[in-house]
């Protein structure tokens, strides 16, 4: 089981927790877990990753374990304590200022 | 007593202001999809508890939310926008060919006669259309394709589909406008179109009277007189007695011909609406005086209309999409500001009250008469 900590406005447009699980087969890498993201929560869809080119949207990233993921490739395996369940892997909106 | 509901799009989040029939006590409801811009929703036509509601962000992309209930609950619809075939180029800001990339609705335009079926206009420029709730969306590719679209090129605010208007006389007709290429007119239901400035004229491309490059902000009709068209151009309010074939102007004697919005009164087709804006460089009403302006002749002859609006420091801008009529006896009008203040008038625009004065900026009015 693959826990995934959302942002809150996706939160809200899933009508979920901060955290979601979904079960993902191997490998685990950012781009199995989002398509279990999307095939579990329909409506997520295009919000997190552009439908066509499936790249990351600009203004979120990707944390694990402290670190900042969003460059590694999609395919890339996710750590291990992220594939073994201990540790969520985070989607995290830019700061909005005023 | 039939009621009437306002459906305000903010950047902060929808609101649904509602009255009875006599328009003199609202409600504001709390904010729907809150903290996130709502640039459009409007409601069907033909079964007003369908209401479709577009939501952008530069962290989520589009979002198309879809009501079933006049606007209590809410459900996420398909947000994909995908251009038909090859996309090409259209010009961007310095001239240079620039892939067409979806961005985001601006506008909803459900279907006069089905509720499933509804229109969207979008940035960059094109048309899509679902027949299914908003399920599916698909492209009607001969607009962006009809010959013209690699000149097209963005305003400032991006180029943006803004305009779509349903013939009520014949349902194979459809307006669009397009900012910053122009009028579009198509005949057949959307299959092929053809460009309609034939009178335009815009200084600030290379020809003034190019067939594509202007800056329509805003079009409107009567549903009894479809072939005559209102404009609110960059600079300019035009008129058009055929359908877009060619177009006059009408700004008469408007202390600004530079806006956003135009709206036709529901009951008198030549009677008009327009809010005037200073300058393109200056996005406030003249001298700091919030005053709509009306011409019970169709354009030309204009008296402004300040009763209940604010004539002294008001520096707000009313944006194209944040202006509606509805269709009471005598006729409503409302409109809202960038500085969150929703203003209505249930006397043909006489006069005028605040009936919300501390929204988030407004971009969208739209109206729902309720059985």
């Amino acid at each position: 089981m693959i826990r995934v900590v959302l942002p809150y406005h996706l939160r809200n447009l899933a009508r979920t927790d901060a955290e979601v699980q979904v079960d993902v087969d191997d490998p685990v890498t950012a781009r199995t877990v989002l398509d279990a993201i999307e095939a579990r929560f329909p409506m997520l869809g295009g919000t997190i990753r552009d439908h066509g080119t499936l790249k990351r949207r600009a203004y979120l990233r990707y944390f694990a374990c402290n670190e900042d993921i969003s460059h590694e490739p999609d395919d890339a395996p996710l750590p291990s304590t992220v594939a073994s369940g201990e540790e969520p892997l985070y989607i995290v909106g830019a700061i909005s200022g005023g | 007593m039939s009621g009437i509901r306002l459906l305000v799009g903010t950047s902060k989040g929808a609101f649904i202001l509602t009255a009875d029939g006599s328009r003199k006590k609202w409600s504001v409801s709390e904010p729907h999809f809150g903290g996130l811009e709502i640039y459009h929703m409007k409601g069907s036509p033909a079964d007003p508890s369908r209401i479709y509601a577009s939501q952008c962000s530069d962290w989520f992309g589009q979002v198309v939310h879809r009501s079933d209930d006049g606007g209590t609950t809410w459900e996420t619809v398909s947000n994909k926008f995908e251009y038909a075939g090859e996309t090409g180029t259209h010009q961007w800001y310095d001239g240079t060919p620039h892939p067409w990339e979806f961005k985001r609705v601006w506008h909803f335009e459900p279907s006069l006669t089905d509720p499933d079926t509804v229109y969207a206009g979008v940035e960059d420029a094109a048309l899509f259309r679902s027949t299914d709730g908003g399920m599916n969306w698909e492209e009607l590719p001969g607009l962006r394709g009809q010959g013209t679209g690699t000149d097209w090129t963005p305003g400032a605010g991006g180029m943006c589909l803004h305009t779509i208007l349903l013939d009520p006389a014949n349902a194979d007709r459809i307006y669009t406008a397009i900012s910053a290429a122009g009028a579009f007119r198509t005949d057949d239901g959307g299959t092929t179109w053809r460009p309609i400035n034939n009178g335009l004229k815009s200084e600030h491309i290379p020809d003034p009277e190019a067939q594509v490059g202007h800056c329509v902000h805003s079009l409107a009709l009567h549903p009894t007189r479809p072939d005559v068209l209102f404009m609110q151009k960059h600079w300019d309010v035009m008129r058009s007695d055929n359908a877009g074939d060619a177009w006059h102007e009408v700004s008469g004697d408007l202390p600004s011909d530079f806006g956003f919005p135009i709206e036709v009164h529901a009951h008198e087709p030549e009677t008009i609406y327009v809010v005037p804006i200073k300058s393109d460089s200056e996005h406030y009403p003249p001298e700091g005086k919030l005053r709509v302006y009306r011409s019970r002749t169709g354009g030309n002859d204009w008296e402004a209309l300040t009763s209940g609006l604010p004539q002294e420091h008001c520096y707000h801008n009313i944006l194209r999409d944040a202006m509606a009529v509805d269709t009471f006896d005598p006729c409503g009008i409302y409109f809202g500001t960038t500085g969150g203040q929703v203003y209505a008038s249930a006397d043909n625009g006489d006069t005028w009250l605040p009936i919300a004065r501390d929204l988030p900026r407004v971009l969208s009015v739209e109206v729902q008469i309720l059985p």
